[in-house]
């Protein structure tokens, strides 16, 4: 069974995917519930298989000594293997995309248009995502991270909103980029190690003596750049974060969540899995620019977040402000201070789970005002369609209106402005306390992200919730139980994490314990 | 676990099931729900009381008790919450949980008609508990998390009413204030942090005293400066004490729990909780700091005719005072003003409650909408309609304007003896922390009887109003009561009864204070004893001048004071103070508006210029060159390759121009082929 438990976690949204096709003529077009149903359980079933691996997890073990790892050949001539398994990196995003996928399918219950076509490509985006989360041979890797572009490419393009197309193209074409440069560098790995293999733990051993130049550069300094644009994109790493607020505005509301709880983490996981252990001597190298980055990421997204009037594009923007944090946490791998090292990689890698969490319940609950007004304006533009509303609230008084709704609401943007006893609060602690161990100056001045995030949340809270209610919503009800069953065990996590962080903590820092061994001993 | 572990997490935790079932079950006893947090905090204010007897217990001179968890650790990096409790710490739970009690008591009689009744007392619990939580910690860590706890029980509570706009700008306000302070402390935290290896108060005292800072004192300074920032934000100090004044949105009784008596002191307690590794060059700060707020606040508190706005301004006043105390070394003074403050200021506050409460009723009764029942200019000889809020009131004012008998009497007396040492010290431009002392004295006797003298003296304003008036019911009163008799000065010196002399067991109980990062406490505490015969001689003068002149102006109107405002308005003074030296609009004008803009650009940058025109360009270029070099090349190069290339960037660019949707497998496709080609080529490396 152990060594089943990860295969099942990928390829089980797979089976569900294709078992709808059979469903689909048996039961077809008279019950296309159906589709919705059999998503809900797969994805259930994939929620509990994760929990049941986090029971039976050990943190101390390595991959190598885990009973889940599975290692097979898959195609030989190349050395290409079907190599899986889960270590304190990969645990917490499995256990974050599976509840993610079971919320989303939730959020997507009153989907209509073409369900068996929506559920089908949600599920196999779920395979993908864990599949990149669980494979550790980096061509596999590599075929799960472009297995879920196109799920995602169409779940965005068909079921988005008005502008879907244009930010489904724009999605694919930066991924895309990315992704050629990716597989460049892993290519690059491949046949400059010796042995030839992409098997991601021997390459920790053989990639650092690469030892070659390319058009006059140092050939392990090309992977790192390569690999790093690749994942870079994800993040979203200033300045190739402009296909996020689109693609965000334009989504339907689970593949928000996914796109914001999941995908972004995948940039800052393959950065950690790979070009981490794979190229210390160029993490060393570049761990001020990375920092540099994430407080450009952590500033700017902010400042920008500040400026939305629509609520989606605002927490898209914090996305970016909240993925900043992130990079400067990683960055402080190379803290001389070994506290400070730790603090700054396991605050990397708990800002990735919380960060997760929470955008999660942002986007989950402006999705809830959205079927309700059908607009998500904290303010109308100046130039919208009825002049009579332009540059207009879109909404006010809420609180008085939807007291339990208001209530998650400011829950979440507490715990996205980082109020501590919510889990926000210490990942981005972390983060800083980490970047301040070795960027002083860089890190003071991302310090003022903790004013600019708050800036936006309560400025979007005050106009939306606060002040008179807005007559045209007085007949608005509460939220609805489904709703409540969607957002409270988000709330749970958010608030028990950040209550008691620790068993977070202990699920990751043995692994990266390792990790911060390899960069350090790389001095 | 001992006992007063035991009682450290109930009288924590205690306030949070209130919270809890005031939250989930708040509707289930209806009217009567206040009767479940006011059991809870009568508990609390017991077990407190538990801990304060052991002041007396003369043989106690270290802490109670000093016991830490681990909260999470990563191996290397641990970090660990913790309680910490001295004599200090105890009055000061002593002062938060007796004023929680009565503030929740009044408020059953003063909040009785609010529509949401329950969710009021939920966020009184919320608060009680996170300000027992900055009391009781034992490190800057985890006294900056309930830091923010109480930050946001606040911004909940001042925009409890939240339809009013005001009072949704004020939380705001508040909430991104105290925000900037918090930036401050944290960096400050983590400064020190990398130096001595711990967030524990105590630790960091310990270091530093074993040289943890040795030859780096300045670096010290600067992390302590930047920690009191925190302070700045919290007790609303200059330059961050605009938010106070907007806080009174908030119901009264939650302003004078928490911004007046107990919140807004938590940066006064912070400060005297970090003053043994303040530098005297960081305590020259806070001294300056203190010494403006002080005196500018109270300047500003002359013109003010909301009621509540003259006890803020004068809220912000004092609070300048306790942190100029401890800028200038006087620990045990600081800490006693914020306690007898904490008395009177509470009072203070539930008074003008109670005489806002008589208005709004008696406005209520005639059906009046408009006329503010808070504006001291519609009211007048209140003092024979409601006598024990009269009373009460008038105490609270002889012992904020340091008269003898009352507690800010001993406690303004011991700072101001303080800052006369201090310039004793230093002389030169020191000078003026005693002038801003005894000139903030003079006006705070000043406008407390204006107050007193427009509120409850003379003859109505609006007579009809008057007419209808009447005295509160017992809940709102007997706090009053009881705040009005710890107004008293005896209450603070027992067992001895002097009046003049604040040595009793207080001073006891606290001492002098220690220091560890250069300050001589042992010459500070010399200097207070020598200066203080004159401080007070020159503080007796000044409150009775403040008195006198106000009485000439309000209650005998010997002076025309429209034509005096008028002269003195000749160079602007007037308008400087009813405008508050204008520091909202200049913040407005300088830092919000440019930044508004700079955000709104940003946005345009990000979004029209970059994306819109740059990202998006590269698509238009790309469909350029192919759409250009596949009619020139078609012909002689090899098809295939071509036909494949110039499809894949003809869809690059129309994509993005028409926003289509495309033959997404083409590039899937096209990637795989891409991908055997070129390890085709690097097999040959």
């Amino acid at each position: 069974m152990d060594s089943m438990i990860l295969t099942l976690l990928i390829f089980l949204p797979v089976f569900g995917a294709v078992a709808m096709l059979p469903a689909a003529k048996i039961v077809g077009k008279d019950n296309p519930n159906i589709f919705k149903w059999i998503a809900l359980v797969i994805t259930g079933l994939q929620l509990l298989l994760a929990v049941v691996l986090y029971m039976g997890f050990d943190s101390t073990l390595s991959v190598s000594t885990s009973p889940y790892t599975v290692q097979l050949d898959w195609i030989k001539h190349f050395n290409i293997q079907y190599f899986v398994g889960v270590d304190g990196l990969s645990m917490p995003m499995v256990l974050l995309t599976a509840l993610l996928s079971f919320l989303s399918i939730g959020i997507s219950w009153n989907i209509t248009k073409q369900p068996l076509g929506y559920f089908a490509l949600f599920l196999l985006l779920d395979a993908g995502m864990m599949g990149v989360f669980l494979s550790l041979d980096f061509f596999l890797f590599y075929v799960f991270w472009e297995v879920m572009l196109l799920p995602m490419y169409f779940l965005i393009g068909m079921w988005g909103g008005p502008q879907r197309h244009y930010a489904a193209i724009k999605f694919f074409l930066f991924t895309l980029f990315g992704s050629v440069l990716m597989l460049l560098g892993m290519l690059a790995l491949y046949f400059y190690s010796d042995p030839h293999t992409f098997n991601l733990i021997t390459l920790i051993q053989t990639a650092s003596s690469i030892d070659a130049t390319l058009w006059g550069m140092d050939m392990r300094y090309l992977i790192w750049f390569a690999l790093f644009i690749g994942f870079a994109i994800k993040v979203p790493v200033f300045p190739f974060h402009t296909w996020l607020p689109l693609a965000h505005v334009e989504a339907p509301t689970a593949i928000s969540v996914i796109l914001a709880g999941v995908l972004l983490k995948m940039g800052t996981y393959g950065l950690l899995r790979i070009s981490y252990p794979l190229l210390p001597g160029e993490v060393i190298n570049f761990a001020y620019i990375l920092a540099f980055l994430g407080v450009i990421n952590i500033l700017w997204g902010a400042v920008n977040a500040i400026a939305q009037i629509d609520m989606k594009k605002m927490i898209a923007y914090s996305s970016v402000s909240h993925m900043g944090y992130v990079l400067l946490g990683m960055a402080a791998v190379v803290s001389t201070n070994d506290g400070g090292a730790q603090a700054g990689l396991n605050g990397a890698v708990m800002q990735m789970f919380n960060h997760g969490t929470i955008t999660a319940m942002l986007f989950m609950l402006v999705g809830v005002i959205y079927e309700k007004a059908h607009h998500r304006y904290i303010f109308y533009p100046d130039d919208y369609k009825d002049p009579a509303l332009a540059g207009k609230p879109g909404f006010g008084g809420i609180g008085a209106q939807m007291p339990v709704f208001t209530a998650f609401v400011a829950f979440a943007f507490f715990a996205g402005l980082g109020l501590p006893a919510l889990s926000g609060f210490i990942s981005e602690a972390l983060c800083f306390i980490g970047g301040f161990s070795v960027f002083r100056t860089l890190t003071i001045i991302g310090t003022l992200g903790i004013l600019l995030n708050a800036v936006y949340f309560l400025r979007a809270y005050q106009h939306v919730f606060l002040g008179p209610l807005n007559e045209k919503y007085k007949d608005y009800t509460d939220m609805s139980t489904m709703d409540l069953a969607i957002v409270v065990p988000l709330a749970v996590i958010v608030l028990f994490l950040g209550v008691y962080p620790a068993p977070l903590v202990d699920m990751i820092a043995p692994s990266l314990d390792a990790l911060i061994q390899i960069i350090q001993s790389a001095f | 676990m001992d006992n007063s572990t035991l009682f450290a997490l109930l009288i924590l935790f205690l306030p949070f099931t209130a919270f809890l079932y005031q939250l989930f079950f708040g509707k289930k006893l209806g009217a009567q729900t206040h009767l479940v947090s006011l059991g809870i905090m009568g508990i609390v204010l017991a077990l407190s009381l538990g801990f304060f007897f052991q002041l007396f217990n003369h043989d106690l001179t270290g802490p109670i008790l000093d016991v830490s968890g681990e909260w999470f650790s990563t191996g290397a990096f641990t970090l660990e919450l913790g309680f910490y409790i001295d004599k200090v710490t105890i009055i000061m739970l002593m002062v938060v949980s007796l004023i929680s009690f009565l503030v929740h008591l009044y408020s059953t009689a003063y909040m009785k008609d609010d529509p949401r009744y329950s969710r009021y007392f939920a966020f009184l619990g919320l608060f009680t508990f996170s300000m027992n939580g900055i009391i009781l910690s034992n490190s800057l860590i985890m006294m900056y998390l309930f830091w923010e706890l109480v930050g946001l029980s606040s911004y909940l509570l001042i925009g409890f009413w939240f339809e009013k706009n005001s009072a949704a700008n004020a939380c705001k306000k508040a909430f991104l204030t105290n925000r900037v302070g918090d930036i401050g402390m944290f960096i400050g935290m983590l400064l020190i942090f990398f130096t001595v290896g711990t967030f524990s108060i105590n630790g960091i005292t310990g270091a530093v005293t074993n040289g943890a800072f040795e030859g780096n004192m300045q670096l010290l300074s600067i992390a302590g400066v930047l920690v009191f920032m925190g302070a700045v934000g919290k007790s609303a100090q200059f330059p961050l004490h605009i938010w106070l004044p907007d806080a009174m949105e908030g119901p009264t009784p939650v302003s004078a729990l928490i911004h007046a008596a107990t919140m807004v002191a938590a940066g006064v307690y912070m400060t005297v909780r970090i003053f043994p590794f303040l530098t005297p060059d960081a305590l020259q700060v806070v001294a300056v700091i203190g010494g403006i707020t002080a005196l500018g606040a109270a300047l500003i508190a002359i013109t003010q005719m909301d009621i509540k706005a003259v006890l803020a301004y004068s809220t912000i006043s004092q609070l300048g005072y306790m942190i100029m105390a401890l800028g200038v070394g006087a620990y045990q003074a600081g800490f006693f003003h914020l306690v007898t403050h904490a008395m009177f200021k509470a009072c203070l506050f539930l008074c003008s409650g109670s005489v806002i409460h008589a208005m709004h009723h008696s406005l209520h009764h005639l059906g009046d909408h408009h006329t503010d029942p808070q504006d001291m200019g519609n009211m007048g000889g209140l003092k024979s309609k409601m006598p024990i809020t009269y009373t009460a009131m008038l105490i609270a004012t002889l012992a904020i304007s340091g008269v003898p008998f009352f507690s800010g009497f001993l406690s303004k007396d011991a700072i101001l003896a303080g800052t006369l040492s201090y310039y004793h010290t230093y002389h030169g431009w020191t000078i003026f922390l005693p002038i801003a002392g005894f000139g903030a004295a003079m006006v705070t006797a000043f406008y407390m009887f204006r107050l007193i003298f427009k509120t409850f003296h003379g003859k109505p304003v609006k007579p009809e109003i008057h007419e209808h008036v009447h005295e509160s019911p017992l809940a709102m009163t007997a706090p009053l009561i009881v705040l009005s008799v710890l107004s008293l000065a005896v209450v603070f010196t027992l067992p001895q009864i002097n009046p003049l002399d604040g040595h009793g067991w207080f001073a006891h109980a606290v001492g002098n204070g220690a220091h560890a990062a250069g300050l001589d406490i042992k010459h500070v505490n010399d200097g207070i004893h020598h200066a203080h015969h004159d401080a007070m001689n020159i503080s007796l003068i000044v409150a009775t001048l403040g008195i006198l002149v106000s009485s000439l102006f309000y209650l005998f109107k010997i002076v025309n004071v429209e034509k005096l405002t008028s002269i003195l308005n000749l160079i602007g003074l007037y308008s400087l103070s009813k405008n508050k030296f204008y520091i909202d609009a200049i913040y407005n004008a300088l830092l919000y508006k440019p930044f508004m803009w700079f955000s709104k650009l940003a946005s345009t940058i990000d979004w029209d210029i970059y994306d819109q025109k740059i990202v998006d360009g590269w698509g238009w270029i790309t469909m350029k060159i192919s759409v250009k070099s596949q009619e020139a090349d078609y012909n002689w190069l090899d098809q295939k390759i071509v036909d494949g290339f110039g499809r894949f960037a003809n869809y690059f660019g129309n994509e993005l121009r028409t926003t289509q949707s495309g033959v997404v497998q083409n590039y899937l496709m096209g990637g795989i082929v891409g991908l055997v080609a070129i390890i085709l080529i690097f097999q040959q490396f």
